[in-house]
């Protein structure tokens, strides 16, 4: 499925929109990390939460859970959020 | 201090500055009259501490994470040209019933003994202590103390750390015996281990704390900066948050010598610095901890206090440094010296000033200003 990387994590990706695949958000968190190494640990700490400034979209849900299933047709929108002024 | 009449010729002496905004490297001629900036290294990060491996000269280790993504470790081997992100940065073992700790920043990285290549120590916030084997590439949880319960209850929680979090720092290894250990935590006391970690055992005896605490216990201790001398690893000293202390193994009882600072100033800071071949000799940078903890220069008259015999008698060294108005002050790993003769000693401040004395605090200088505000620096020579 497209995944759209948010700019901070452009390091890892060189590009703003990636292929990855997977059934449920964890499996795709987990082929980004197979391809980019180090990327997951930015935004997914070592107890399996989503780091608190990052969120996952998928048809314009905000989804939180690793176990969220997902479809090779979704788009995976990963953003950081608007914080800090 | 000592006359010294010819300085010792430095190998080419770099500084490693981390900020809150990025990372600098600051080349220095062999006289360490020039410095010339290179940087920044990671613009935008959250840099907590530079180190070099003093066992080839060579590698870099940066401690980084940004203020929305996660922690991670930077590896240089060619002092910087280029980094390459470690494959498993510090990070806590994963709790099985969910709600265990995360790894917020690296905050202190220490390089390993000589007799093992490879092995770095790395102090997080929260609290949690790691070893990597293999040069920083890869880093797991080191010893008992990061899950053992009464460990976790030194710690505390969130709230009684820093502003910052809640800090393992002063990572530190007996030149002597690798297995000989120290850390320490803000808050959460001195630390010692003789078994190579298997065990640690707190060190806070003689240590005050805060009036109306109880300081039998361990997590109302907060050292500030800990350092054991090179020329004598039987002797280390320590800025706490409730003074300035000397240990004199095998004692086991810390002896506050900031008693002697002059009453005005007091003996309230975060860093120490020790000399490299002269274990009386110590700095220190006093900042303002009446009241509210202002955390800045006394009245905003910066100066460094040395003393030259253990901390009986200390002498303020403040020429070439703002007469007033200057409300900064010096993080804990912001202070350090270099190995030369006489002594090079440079501090960065929480205003982004890079300050150097040639000359043991005699004179001071700034080299760099308008930096973001400086975490730590340190001071070494290059291969």
């Amino acid at each position: 499925m497209r995944v759209l990387i948010p700019t901070p994590l452009h390091d890892y990706t060189g590009r703003a929109w990636v292929e990855a695949a997977g059934s449920t958000l964890r499996d795709v968190l987990a082929d980004l990390d197979r391809q980019y190494p180090g990327i997951r640990f930015r935004m997914v700490d070592e107890q399996d939460r989503i780091r608190r400034h990052i969120r996952c979209f998928v048809d314009g849900e905000q989804i939180f859970d690793l176990e969220r299933a997902l479809r090779p047709t979704d788009e995976l929108l990963i953003v950081q959020a608007l914080s800090g002024g | 201090m000592p006359t010294v009449n010819k300085a010792r010729r430095m190998a080419r002496a770099v500084l490693l500055v981390a900020t809150r905004k990025g990372a600098w490297i600051y080349r220095g001629d062999t006289s360490r009259r020039a410095w010339q900036a290179d940087g920044p290294h990671f613009l935008g990060h959250i840099v907590s501490h530079v180190v070099l491996d003093p066992r080839d000269g060579r590698t870099l280790l940066a401690a980084a994470k940004t203020g929305h993504l996660g922690p991670t470790v930077f590896r240089s081997t060619n002092l910087g040209r280029t980094w390459k992100e470690a494959a498993r940065p510090p990070a806590f073992a994963k709790a099985p019933g969910g709600g265990g700790r995360a790894v917020d920043h690296t905050f202190w990285l220490t390089p390993g003994h000589p007799s093992e290549p490879g092995v770095w120590y790395a102090g997080t916030s929260p609290q949690g202590l790691f070893r990597s084997e293999d040069g920083g590439v890869s880093w797991a949880p080191f010893s008992h103390i990061n899950d053992d319960p009464k460990y976790l209850e030194w710690m505390g929680t969130v709230q009684d750390g820093t502003p910052d979090g809640p800090k393992l720092h002063s990572i530190i290894v007996d030149p002597r015996d690798p297995a000989h250990l120290y850390f320490a935590m803000s808050g959460g006391g001195v630390h010692e281990s003789v078994d190579g970690g298997r065990t640690f055992t707190p060190l806070v005896d003689g240590l005050e704390v805060v009036e109306g605490f109880d300081r039998g216990n361990i997590a109302f201790h907060d050292p500030h900066c800990v350092r054991l001398c090179p020329s004598n690893p039987d002797r280390l000293y320590q800025q706490n948050h409730c003074g300035i202390y000397r240990l004199d193994r095998p004692s086991k009882t810390w002896v506050r010598v900031g008693r002697s600072m002059p009453k005005k100033i007091g003996d309230i800071g975060f860093p120490m610095v020790v000399h490299p071949r002269d274990a009386d000799a110590a700095w220190v940078l006093p900042m303002d901890g009446s009241t509210v903890w202002p955390r800045t220069s006394p009245g905003g008259v910066p100066c460094v206090y040395a003393t030259r015999d253990g901390g009986r008698r200390w002498q303020r060294l403040d020429a070439g440094l703002p007469r007033g108005q200057a409300w900064w002050t010096v993080k804990r790993q912001a202070m350090t010296a270099d190995a030369g003769d006489p002594v090079g000693l440079y501090f960065g401040t929480t205003s982004g000033e890079l300050w150097a004395s040639r000359d043991e605090g005699a004179r001071w200088t700034c080299i760099a200003r308008h930096l973001p505000e400086i975490y730590a620096v340190e001071a070494a020579a290059v291969a």
